[in-house]
Parts: C-alpha cells; sequence; structure tokens
C-alpha cells in the first residue's frame, strides 16, 4: 500500500517532468552557470585551487538543488494539486517518499552531467574513482533532498517561500556539504586514504537515517493545518 | 472508507491569527440532498469547505460525518469524501486518462482503468482521453475535474464555485450531474454566488456573510427575496473585522 | 508581571553594576594580558546562548506533537533570546582569538557549530516573521531539525579542523579566576530567565489580544 503510493507518485512527478523537462532543463543550466561563476572567480593562471573542484562540484549541486525543489512544488500549487494530494486518503509520508525519490532522481541525472564538466575544466581527476564518487554522490543527494522535500512541501503554504527555502536549508544540510565536500576531495588526492571516505560516508549515511525518519515522522503533523 | 448518511456541524469557528474567517457556524445536512453555501467572496465559504474537507481544522467546534468525528478518523473519512477545488486539482502536463488513473490510484479504487474509462465517458471526453489537459477548454477541465472529484463515489462532494466559467450547455450539463448524484443518496455541499443556479439546483441553502451563518433557507423559491434583503443590510461588525494586521 | 520579576529585574541590574568590580579586581592572566576578562562575559553568555536553543528546541517539539500554543510562544522567545546571546559570543569569541590565535576567526569546531546554530535561529525568526499564517508548525519543525542537526554539525567540522581551547580547564582555575567567572555566569542566566519572561509575556499579550479581537468579532 505505503509503496504504490510511493510509485504512483515517482511515476506521476517523472511522466510529468518527462513532457515539458522544465525543471530539468533550468535545473542543469542553472548548476552549469553556477560552475562557470565559480570558475571566474577561484582559477587563477589556468588551474583551480586545491580542492576546489570538490567545492565547485557540491556548491553548484546545492544551488541547482534549491532551485529545482522550489519548481517542483510550485508545480503542485499552480492547479492546488498539492492539496489533492493531501486530500487522498493515501498515507501521507508515501507522498513525502514518492517526492523525495524524484528529486534524488533529477539531482542525480544532473549530476551526471555535473561532475565530467567539472572534471574537464578544473583538470580534476574525479572519475578515478567512479564508485566511490557514485556513492558519495548519493548518500550526500538524499541528505540534502530528504531535509529540501520536507521544507519546500511545508513551505508551499508560507508566504515569501521562494527565499525562505534556502534561508531554513543551508544551515540544516551543512554537515551534507561539509562531508560531501571533504569526502569527494579525499577522492582527487593523488595517494587513496580509504579510512577518510569510509568516515565521511558513515557521517552522510547517518545524516540520510536521522533525516528521512525525522521527516517521514513530523510530516503528517507539519502538513496539517 | 466509512460510509455516512448524515453531515452535522457543531458550532464551528475558526480563526487565523486575529480574523475570523468562520464564526459559530452550525447546520446539517442528510443523503440526497443538495445544501448551498451562499454569501459574497470572503464571507467564509472556501474556509469552511476546507474544514468540512478536514484538511482545516476548527478553532473550535466539532464536523461529524454520521456519527465520526473529523479528527478521530482522517484517512478512512476521506476515502468519502470528493473535493472539486476552485483550482480543479488537475496536472495540465498530463492527459485527461493520465490524471483520472492517478487520483483513481491514490483513493485506492479497485479497477482503475475502468473507473477511469466510465468517468471520461461520463464527462463526454472519451474522444480527447489521451490529450493533455493543458489544451483543454474551461468546460471541458471542470467536466473532468468533477469526475475526478468523483472517482472514488464519495459520500459527500464539496464544490468550489464550480460554475465560475462554464457556458449554458456546461452548466446545465454539471446541473444535470449533480441531480443525479442526489438521486444516488449523495450529500453535496455547493458554495456558489450565482443565485440562477441555487434557485434551480439547491434544496437547501445557507447563507454566511463575514464568517457568520446569517440565514438557513429551506425553500430555494424564497432565496432569492432572503438573499437580497440580507446582502442590503447594514453591517455592525465590519468596523472591527476590518482592522485585522495580517 | 509575577511580583518576583521586579525584584530580580532589580537584582539583576545590581548583579551587572558589581560584576566589572569583580572581573577587574580578578588576578592578571600573564600570557593573555587583558584580553583575558572577555572571558567572563564570552562563556557565560556561550552556555546561556546553548540553554536558549536548548529550550526553543524542546518547547518546539512538544508544541509540534502536542499543539499547546504555550509551547509556542515559549519557543519564539527562546529563539529570539539563541540570536541575542549568540551574537554576544560571537563577537566576543573572536575578540579573545585576535590575541589567542593570532586571528579573528578560526574554522574551529565551537565557533563553526556556534554559527550554525545561530544561522539556524536567525531562518526560525524570518521565517516566523515573513511566513505568514502557519508559520508556527513550520518554525516547530525547524527547530526539531535544528536540534537534531546539532551531533552533526559538531562531528563533521571536528574532523575537518579544530583548535579550540577544550571545555575541561573551567572547574580547574583557581578560585581567583572562578568567582567572578562564577558570578558572571548567573548574573547572565538570571538575565536570560528575565528576558525569556518579558518575552513570553509580550507573546502572551499578543494572544489575548488577538483572543479579544476575537470576541468582540463574535
Amino acid at each position: 500500500m505505503f509503496a504504490r503510493i510511493v510509485w504512483l507518485v515517482l511515476r506521476k512527478d517523472f511522466t510529468v517532468e518527462v513532457r515539458s523537462l522544465e525543471i530539468a532543463y533550468t535545473t542543469v543550466f542553472f548548476a552549469i552557470s553556477c560552475v562557470l561563476v565559480f570558475a571566474f572567480a577561484l582559477v587563477q593562471e589556468g588551474r583551480a585551487p586545491e580542492g576546489g573542484a570538490a567545492g565547485i562540484l557540491w556548491v553548484a549541486i546545492a544551488f541547482a538543488g534549491t532551485l529545482a525543489l522550489g519548481r517542483t512544488f510550485e508545480r503542485e500549487r499552480q492547479s492546488d494539486t498539492l492539496r489533492a494530494l493531501l486530500l487522498a486518503p493515501a498515507a501521507r509520508p508515501a507522498i513525502y517518499v514518492g517526492k523525495l525519490l524524484g528529486i534524488v532522481a533529477l539531482l542525480l541525472a544532473a549530476e551526471l552531467l555535473l561532475v565530467p564538466l567539472v572534471a574537464f575544466l578544473f583538470q580534476a581527476p574525479l572519475l578515478v574513482r567512479p564508485g566511490w564518487l557514485a556513492t558519495v554522490l548519493l548518500t550526500g543527494t538524499i541528505g540534502f533532498a530528504a531535509v529540501g522535500t520536507l521544507f519546500a512541501a511545508m513551505l508551499v503554504r508560507a508566504r515569501s517561500r521562494d527565499v525562505l527555502l534556502p534561508v531554513l536549508l543551508y544551515p540544516i544540510t551543512v554537515p551534507v556539504i561539509i562531508a560531501g565536500v571533504r569526502g569527494t576531495a579525499a577522492l582527487l588526492q593523488p595517494e587513496f586514504d580509504p579510512g577518510i571516505i569510509h568516515f565521511w560516508l558513515a557521517l552522510l549515511v547517518c545524516f540520510d537515517v536521522v533525516f528521512v525518519t525525522l521527516a517521514l515522522w513530523t510530516f503528517e503533523p507539519l502538513m496539517t493545518d | 472508507m466509512i460510509p455516512f448518511d448524515t453531515l452535522v456541524v457543531d458550532d464551528v469557528s475558526r480563526h487565523f491569527g486575529r480574523r475570523r474567517a468562520l464564526s459559530r457556524v452550525s447546520f446539517h445536512a442528510g443523503r440526497g440532498t443538495i445544501l448551498g453555501l451562499l454569501g459574497p467572496n470572503g464571507a467564509g465559504k472556501s474556509t469552511l469547505l476546507a474544514v468540512l474537507a478536514t484538511l482545516l481544522r476548527p478553532s473550535s467546534g466539532t464536523v461529524r460525518y454520521g456519527g465520526h468525528d473529523a479528527t478521530a478518523r482522517g484517512a478512512s473519512l476521506r476515502a468519502a469524501i470528493g473535493v472539486l477545488g476552485h483550482d480543479l486539482f488537475l496536472y495540465p502536463e498530463l492527459t485527461a486518462r493520465e490524471n483520472l488513473e492517478f487520483f483513481a490510484g491514490l483513493y485506492a479504487v479497485r479497477d482503475v482503468r475502468a473507473a477511469a474509462q466510465e468517468a471520461l465517458d461520463q464527462a463526454g471526453l472519451a474522444d480527447r482521453a489521451d490529450d493533455g489537459v493543458a489544451g483543454f477548454s474551461r468546460g471541458m477541465r471542470q467536466r473532468l475535474a468533477l469526475e475526478r472529484a468523483l472517482i472514488h463515489r464519495p459520500r459527500l462532494l464539496l464544490l468550489d464555485e464550480p460554475f465560475t466559467g462554464l457556458d449554458d450547455a456546461s452548466a446545465a450539463a454539471l446541473g444535470r450531474r449533480l441531480l443525479t448524484l442526489r438521486e444516488g443518496g449523495a450529500i453535496v455541499v455547493l458554495a456558489t454566488h450565482d443565485l440562477d443556479i441555487a434557485e434551480r439546483l439547491l434544496d437547501r441553502a445557507i447563507v454566511l456573510r463575514e464568517g457568520r451563518l446569517v440565514e438557513t433557507v429551506d425553500r430555494p423559491e424564497a432565496l432569492r427575496s432572503v438573499y437580497r434583503s440580507i446582502m442590503s443590510r447594514p453591517d455592525a461588525a465590519s468596523g472591527f473585522s476590518r482592522t485585522d494586521g495580517a | 508581571m509575577p511580583k518576583w520579576f521586579t525584584g530580580a529585574a532589580v537584582l539583576c541590574g545590581l548583579m551587572f553594576a558589581v560584576a566589572p568590580v569583580l572581573i577587574a579586581n580578578a588576578p592578571y592572566e600573564s600570557t593573555m594580558g587583558l584580553v583575558q576578562k572577555i572571558f567572563y562575559v564570552h562563556l557565560p553568555s556561550a552556555w546561556v546562548f546553548l540553554l536558549s536553543a536548548i529550550v526553543c528546541g524542546v518547547a518546539s517539539v512538544r508544541f509540534l506533537f502536542r499543539g499547546d500554543p504555550r509551547q509556542d510562544r515559549l519557543a519564539w522567545a527562546a529563539a529570539e533570546l539563541v540570536v541575542l546571546f549568540g551574537l554576544v559570543t560571537l563577537v566576543t569569541g573572536p575578540l579573545w582569538a585576535r590575541k589567542a590565535w593570532g586571528t579573528w576567526w578560526q574554522w574551529d569546531v565551537r565557533l563553526t557549530s556556534s554559527l550554525m546554530g545561530w544561522m539556524v535561529a536567525v531562518a526560525y525568526l524570518l521565517l516566523r516573521k515573513y511566513g505568514g499564517p502557519g508559520s508556527d508548525k513550520l518554525g516547530a519543525g525547524l527547530a526539531l531539525f535544528g536540534m537534531a542537526n546539532v551531533p552533526f554539525v559538531y562531528i563533521s567540522v571536528n574532523y575537518w579542523r579544530t583548535i579550540h581551547p577544550a571545555t575541561s580547564v573551567v572547574p580547574t582555575l583557581p578560585s581567583s579566576f572562578g568567582v567572578p567567572l562564577w558570578f558572571s555566569a548567573v548574573t547572565f542566566l538570571l538575565l536570560f530567565v528575565l528576558l525569556l519572561r518579558l518575552r513570553v509575556r509580550l507573546q502572551e499579550q499578543h494572544a489575548a489580544l488577538d483572543a479579544l479581537y476575537l470576541s468582540m468579532d463574535a
């Protein structure tokens, strides 16, 4: 029952996005713009500062992710369809999970383009250890999106939601950003130290578990008025 | 789903900060009734519909659905309630069929495909079933949205200004559909400010003004004169409710 | 206002008048010099900052699941004090750091996590001010997430880098340093209680005023 609702919401979001591609195009292009802005700000004599590539990658993910979250829920506001979802007798946490998976899928797709771009523009060996990189990106994206989906959903009813989303989201997701950047930077080191990666991955997994659980627990009371 | 035949609203108030959207409203409706909520904009019709839909909790008072309290049984009650909001609740990027099948799935309708096909026939949209809703006219969307709200065969149907923007033919069709539902024993609660429609369709009407129930009208033919006299009344309390800072 | 309030306010004022004398008469610390005296303000305000954050978080969780508006008023008042005492902490910290570490700011664990906690409280106040109706629940959600985030910020920043002096030095300080410190801490605590009571009182009166408007309307 729970899984069926998750699947329905996820499939619906996917169909809508495939038809318009609005969020995918704008998110990806925005992420690329972020990368370029950082390139102009940081690159000197044709090279990025050491470890800069990892930071630029994660800042682009965080910024583009906020944009995607805002747009996704703005879409549910247009014909008041979020209200229609809440009116259904379906379990509300299932609606949250469906939305979360949609956002995670979208961000992972954007990262698929971002990683080679950053590697190419900053001569960073990002693709040397693709398995580890994918794991760091996946766990980090889930953590960011878990908090972001809940906040974006509850801000649908609020005024000034566009500016409040990043204001609320960034202070809470600081551990994700630190762990993501440090984990990715460790992958770029010439001599690979699995201990460091294990530490950051463990932190990210714990963050994901704690915040997804909290979001599932609070989604119902936060969405009822 | 909890089947119920009566809707009892008992002394319901709802305020937002210091603005009182609903003030001590009480009424009831039995099976096979079309009940109208009449009143000017800002009278509290939409707030009352949101409370009846279990989306908003009353600040005080209770709503009972055939003996069940709204706060106690959220999800299973919602399975018996259909809502047609002012914004229609349709995804413009999806086709008519996809919209219907998605909501049929959310409401756990047993045969999703058959239910969607039946709804398309009922809405007269069978030949446009696989076209995107974005290309539909207001009337077509309205018919689709109504069938979407009815896809799980609710016992209570809540409609917010469903006649806005409809031509005469679509309005007549919607009226006939509501009368069929009444025959089937459903409770229909309809917010409107159109007196012509109200006279033809409603069994009973309650008139709201500034969140208060000012009149219950049991004879539709008396509606027009009652409504006129209420709206021409000067309102003593308006001086206070306009001062809210929110 | 309760009866104790005026008395406590006068006492708090007197303590704030006496504290500088005690601090001035405390022994002159040889390596840090005069700058060390900032500690008599920095440490107590940091403790009260932490206390406000805990009060805000606990009250928010209780409000979220029980819906008691008194808890919401307490959470809002506490969040304001998190911002206030956090500001004192974050301003006095770098003043001390400039002398001790030769730099205004260090991305060490306690500074960074304090800054993050302070940011969450500012975000909470922004949400309450500009979020419109329903922002009470959203604020409670934010406070809950902010609390859950504390260990993660702490661990992540700690592993990232750290040079802050450990708290364990406090109980072992000679009493000549300790007396002004504890006096100062009690003074700050009293100020916290007074301000909290004052702000909750203001919120209560707002709520009472709303109720009056509503009763006139009915």
